[in-house]
């Protein structure tokens, strides 16, 4: 059967989903309350905060998100065919080839477009 | 061929012989393997620390952990400790929500990745079909929960450190998963246990590190910076972001970050031992050992000691990448954001295209070499 073992995934899932729980409950009991409001303020290397950071700004990664999307999604038909290439022999290596360059060819796209650079 | 103990099978028969039902000897014998790999794993990450400060403060001429115990061997567990008794302090402007979520999602996705790690032919908690490719899919979780827990802090620092975060760990992820498709090219499937099977029969000889020396050099980098170790640690940047996505975390949810972080550095040791130095096969072939000694490989006290060779092995190539990375920690200075996607996009990138192309190429002229 293809899903066998995967029985084992979900008992894992809750032994790791467990531990950390059990981490949070002992330190409830053992920590001491807060002691004062002043600890709950945020840090800002000991100036009094300037505004929020739930603020609009340029974060720059948008277009490395969009690249990585391209990227993932092809690695992820790469397995199938790099796990039966033995025996699929050199077609496959031809299409994959083919398959490779157009993708390299959207990297130089990309690269030439200044996508890849982070200022 | 060592083929390995299988302790499933005679613990089931010895339950079973006891009188317990199937289903619950089953049962018995899925969560034992789970537990020891969570206790295994926790004391595996706290030695890192441990390792770390005493190498960093040998690298500088220091004494380093002295008074906890000999050597200093204790303080870890002091520092869980402590971080157990001390006040749990969230912002007043944060999110409890995604606040509490972001360290248990980094913590509970590291830990899933030991599902497939293997020590031994049948030493692992479940040899699935997907192997490797599980690991990459799990392991890309956490970098959700850095974001979540950099955003629910309401801090500027967190906010860039989570930022940074995500975008490194995308940034990498692809070479990290090109590098291991060359591997799973070479072994004809994703299965952990094959591909440290494909790397039998030679010793030392046979191991995937002379195949894939670029794949190696490839996966090694990509790895530290999925770990966010030095010289890629710019999440956390103790001087610029006074520790980043951390920032505002203390007590028992920056145990879970910390904690998290050495079990992924941990993990990425292993992986590299799994992938590329073997696994738990020995520098010469064992049945060398077994003919040298005149043993049958089939006795079962023999079998044994060749399991707890076997998980010593894998233990000792894990704990040589974790030394050299705590190594270059101490030695390079830190990249600039820059820097480091450029590395990963302009670099990595595409010689791990080209590396993956290569190796079907050889696959194709050579198929006895690479895995046929």
């Amino acid at each position: 059967m293809i899903l066998s073992g995967y029985e084992y995934f979900l008992v894992f899932l809750l032994v790791c989903t467990f531990v950390p729980i059990l981490g949070l409950v002992l330190a409830k009991l053992l920590s001491p309350a807060i002691a004062s409001p002043a600890s709950r303020t945020t840090y800002e290397s000991g100036c009094e905060p300037k505004g929020g950071a739930w603020i609009q700004f340029n974060i720059r990664y948008y277009m490395f998100a969009l690249a990585f999307v391209i990227f993932d999604v092809e690695t992820v038909f790469l397995y199938p065919w790099a796990v039966a290439f033995s025996q699929l022999g050199i077609i496959a290596f031809i299409e994959a080839l083919i398959f490779i360059s157009i993708l390299v060819l959207g990297l130089v796209y990309a690269w030439r477009k200044g996508a890849l650079e982070w200022s | 061929m060592n083929t390995g103990i299988d302790l499933q099978r005679s613990l089931i028969e010895f339950l079973t012989g006891l009188g317990l039902p199937f289903g619950l000897a089953k049962v018995i014998w899925m969560l034992i393997p789970m537990v020891v790999i969570v206790l295994g794993v926790t004391v595996g990450a706290l030695a890192c620390t441990w390792l770390e400060r005493k190498i960093s403060a040998a690298m500088q001429q220091r004494i380093g952990p002295e008074y906890a115990g000999p050597f200093g061997i204790l303080l870890p567990l002091a520092d869980v400790g402590k971080l157990l008794i001390k006040q749990d302090i969230m912002p007043a402007k944060a999110d409890p929500i995604l606040f509490t979520l972001g360290p248990l999602l980094v913590f509970i996705s590291i830990f899933l990745c030991f599902l497939v790690v293997p020590f031994g032919e049948h030493l692992l908690i479940s040899d699935l079909g997907t192997g490797i490719f599980f690991i990459i899919a799990i392991s890309s979780i956490s970098p959700i929960g850095l974001l979540m827990s950099g955003y629910s802090s309401n801090n500027k620092y967190a906010l860039i450190g989570g930022l940074r975060a995500a975008a490194q760990s995308i940034s990498y992820e692809i070479p990290l998963a090109l590098a291991a498709l060359a591997i799973a090219m070479m072994s004809n499937g994703l299965s952990t246990v094959d591909i440290v099977n494909q790397q039998a029969g030679y010793g030392i000889l046979s191991w995937n590190l002379w195949r894939q020396p670029v794949g190696f050099m490839i996966f090694a980098i990509a790895a530290l910076a999925e770990c966010e170790r030095l010289p890629f640690d710019l999440p956390e940047a103790d001087e610029e972001l006074v520790a980043g996505y951390q920032n505002e975390y203390g007590g028992i949810k920056f145990a879970l970050f910390y904690g998290g972080s050495y079990a992924n550095l941990l993990l990425a040791g292993l992986l590299v031992a799994i992938l590329y130095l073997g696994g738990w096969e020995l520098p010469f072939p064992i049945d060398t050992i077994s003919d040298f000694l005149g043993i049958s490989p089939n006795a079962g006290w023999w079998q044994v000691i060749a399991a707890a060779l076997g998980i010593t092995m894998t233990l000792l190539k894990a704990y040589f990448f974790i030394f050299f990375a705590v190594l270059l920690r101490f030695t390079v200075p830190r990249v600039r954001i820059d820097q480091l996607l450029d590395l990963g996009w302009k670099f990595l990138l595409p010689i791990g295209l080209v590396n993956l192309l290569l190796t079907a190429a050889l696959k194709l002229t050579f198929p006895f070499a690479f895995g046929g």
